[in-house]
């Protein structure tokens, strides 16, 4: 009698115990999914919805606006205002940005004494908000009284109107973003060159391959995955720029006739400023996406292509071919 | 090949460290390198730091002293507690200061909670699904989040959240960033043998994720909480539309301090400097973490 009790009271425990197993995996991930269906899935689309209605951001939603609130964007000069200005901070910063963490990565990847020291140095300005960022350099940057101005009148050449003129403005904001983001970037190409096996390394030096011509065809080429990985992140992110162009004066518009206003800023003055339209701003955000999607996938095609074209690999490749 | 320990009995501590420099440079494949890389590096840290050093003297100077020397000396004056004496007064500082702590405390610990368990069921566990879900986790992160703000901060209005810490507390609570991280860390460093082993013991899951899984992912988990907590610190866009001057965190209270006064610098960076300083004193007890972190993320991602 005893026994039987005992054993089924073990299938039981059994029971429950598969149960376990076989629910656990899903009560663990459901945090994520639950999260990201409240605050990623169900905003995309309802921003969908948003953008084709009449949507106050006091008043609410005040019916039907069919295509109305896309016309409005496509049809308004400070929507390409703002999308030329978005491009070309992003540009300003993710180039010169990738070349620097690159080179400061390669002389990092020496053996350096007190290596984290250098390390820890670069990363510096990564726990700077860019809030704080952009409230310093827009000092630096003052068309008046601002420090490099100052240097320029100082060794007797004309100062630049950061703020008054568009590209100057633009070089000031991309300097905020590539102050904030050359050193983590170095780091991950520092691991990714100290992931790069020596043997290759050396293979090309007893080749006679100089250091430079080392570098540039051994080390670069096989930092692709890397850089695409690095051109990818900083696309998602360059294109929704915003915290530092929003204090880079303090009126926050984006300058007298907005020469430095970003997408980003513009779906926030529809949406919260006085149109107060979040139909228009939800309008803004969906062809934001659609030009974040666009440009990551040419990102990724043209990466690729540049990167592979360097590789000696690529190149006998293409020469068998021929 | 002798020892560096035989070496120290031998030759005495100068050998021994002659031969551990030889053969760390042998590691690391190379000779040490000369004065030009130094001086290059030496300049980079100097770009790195001059900004901050800029803001500090700023902070310790006075507005018309600004107005006549844009180029301020490198000797800090001594006015900076009275211009921190004037944040106080101008913004709610303190109550700002405590709303950034409660924050991103909350934020890094929900996050390294979530995304451990979740990390934990993709690396180790096996289920139906697993490999689209995982997909379907790293696809999330190329969303921009900007796309959703509209609706989010409709939501939040609608539930009565507004200029209230739980709307900002909220959408950062897990991160598809974290699941990844703890994926790829648990998949390496945690043992199918040991999870065996804890369940032939008789541990239920949960059981299980607390006694084994947990403590092996310690090292990850601490990276994660540190990434989480520097971005929830420097986070402005949502905070600045969500919660509004009435309730700032430190990023919008800068803000404010912009632009509710005629622009005096030496006020604004005196704010600038209160606002980085917790997070460089953390920089310099937790700086090593976040370099090894970034690399360790770079290798795998």
């Amino acid at each position: 009698m005893s026994r039987s009790a005992a054993g089924s009271d073990l299938t039981v425990r059994q029971r429950l115990s598969k149960l376990d197993v076989a629910t656990a995996p899903y009560v663990y991930i459901a945090p994520f999914f639950l999260l990201f269906a409240v605050i990623g899935l169900f905003p995309m689309l309802f921003t969908a919805y948003v953008s084709t209605r009449e949507y106050g951001l006091l008043s609410g939603d005040a019916g039907p606006a069919g295509i109305d609130n896309y016309a409005f964007v496509l049809t308004n000069d400070r929507f390409f205002i703002g999308l030329r200005n978005t491009f070309s901070i992003f540009l300003l910063s993710s180039v010169p940005q990738m070349v620097a963490a690159i080179a400061i990565a390669a002389v990092l990847n020496a053996n350096l004494r007190a290596r984290t020291f250098w390390r820890m140095g670069v990363l510096l300005p990564y726990v700077v908000a860019p809030v704080a960022v952009s409230l310093i350099f827009g000092q630096i940057f003052a068309d008046q009284s601002g420090v490099i101005n100052a240097v320029l009148t100082s060794i007797g050449l004309d100062p630049i109107g950061w703020h008054s003129e568009v590209l100057p403005s633009h070089i000031a904001i991309a300097t905020m973003v590539n102050f904030r983001w050359t050193g983590y970037n170095t780091l991950i190409f520092l691991a990714a060159m100290q992931a790069i096996p020596h043997d290759v390394i050396e293979a090309a030096i007893v080749d006679g391959a100089s250091r430079w011509r080392t570098f540039w065809h051994v080390t670069v080429p096989m930092l692709r995955p890397t850089i695409m990985f690095v051109v990818i992140t900083s696309t998602i992110g360059g294109l929704q720029i915003f915290d530092e162009p929003r204090l880079y004066d303090s009126a926050g518009l984006g300058g007298n006739s907005r020469q430095w206003m970003t997408i980003a800023m513009y779906m926030y003055e529809l949406g919260w400023g006085p149109q107060r339209n979040l139909g228009r701003a939800s309008a803004v955000a969906w062809i934001l996406f659609a030009i974040v999607v666009v440009f990551a996938l040419l990102n990724f095609w043209l990466t690729s292509r540049i990167a592979t074209s360097g590789t000696p690999v690529a190149r006998s490749r293409k020469k068998a071919r021929a | 090949m002798s020892s560096v320990a035989t070496a120290h009995q031998l030759a005495g501590p100068g050998a021994a460290r002659a031969a551990a420099r030889r053969r760390a440079r042998m590691q690391s494949g190379g000779r040490r390198p000369g004065w030009v890389t130094y001086t290059l590096l030496a300049l980079v840290l100097l770009i790195s730091a001059y900004p901050l050093y800029f803001a500090f003297l700023l902070a310790s100077s006075t507005a018309p002293d600004i107005a006549v020397n844009p180029i301020p000396s490198l000797i800090p004056q001594g006015h900076l507690m009275e211009n921190i004496e004037r944040v106080f007064s101008s913004v709610p500082f303190w109550s700002a200061l405590w709303n950034s702590v409660i924050v991103a405390v909350s934020v890094s610990f929900t996050t390294v909670l979530f995304s451990t368990l979740a990390g934990f069921a993709f690396a180790k566990l096996r289920f139906r699904g697993k490999r689209g879900l995982l997909a379907f986790v790293i696809g999330t992160m190329a969303i921009p989040p900007q796309l959703g703000i509209v609706p989010l901060f409709i939501v939040m209005v609608q539930l009565d959240l507004a200029g209230k810490l739980p709307a900002v507390i909220i959408p950062g609570m897990v991160s598809a960033f974290g699941v990844f991280w703890m994926t790829q860390y648990l998949t390496e460093a945690l043992p199918y043998e040991l999870i065996e082993a804890a369940r032939v013991d008789g541990c239920s899951m949960i059981r299980t994720f607390w006694h084994v899984a947990l403590p092996a992912a310690r090292p990850a988990a601490a990276m994660l909480a540190l990434f989480t907590f520097i971005s929830s610190w420097t986070q402005f866009f949502w905070p600045y539309i969500i919660l509004g001057p009435a309730n700032p965190t430190l990023p919008v209270a800068l803000q404010l301090l912009q632009s509710s006064y005629f622009k005096d610098m030496s006020l604004i960076m005196a704010g600038v400097v209160l606002a980085t300083a917790p997070l460089v004193a953390l920089f310099f007890v937790a700086g090593k973490q976040l370099v090894s972190g970034i690399m360790a993320g770079a290798v795998k991602g």
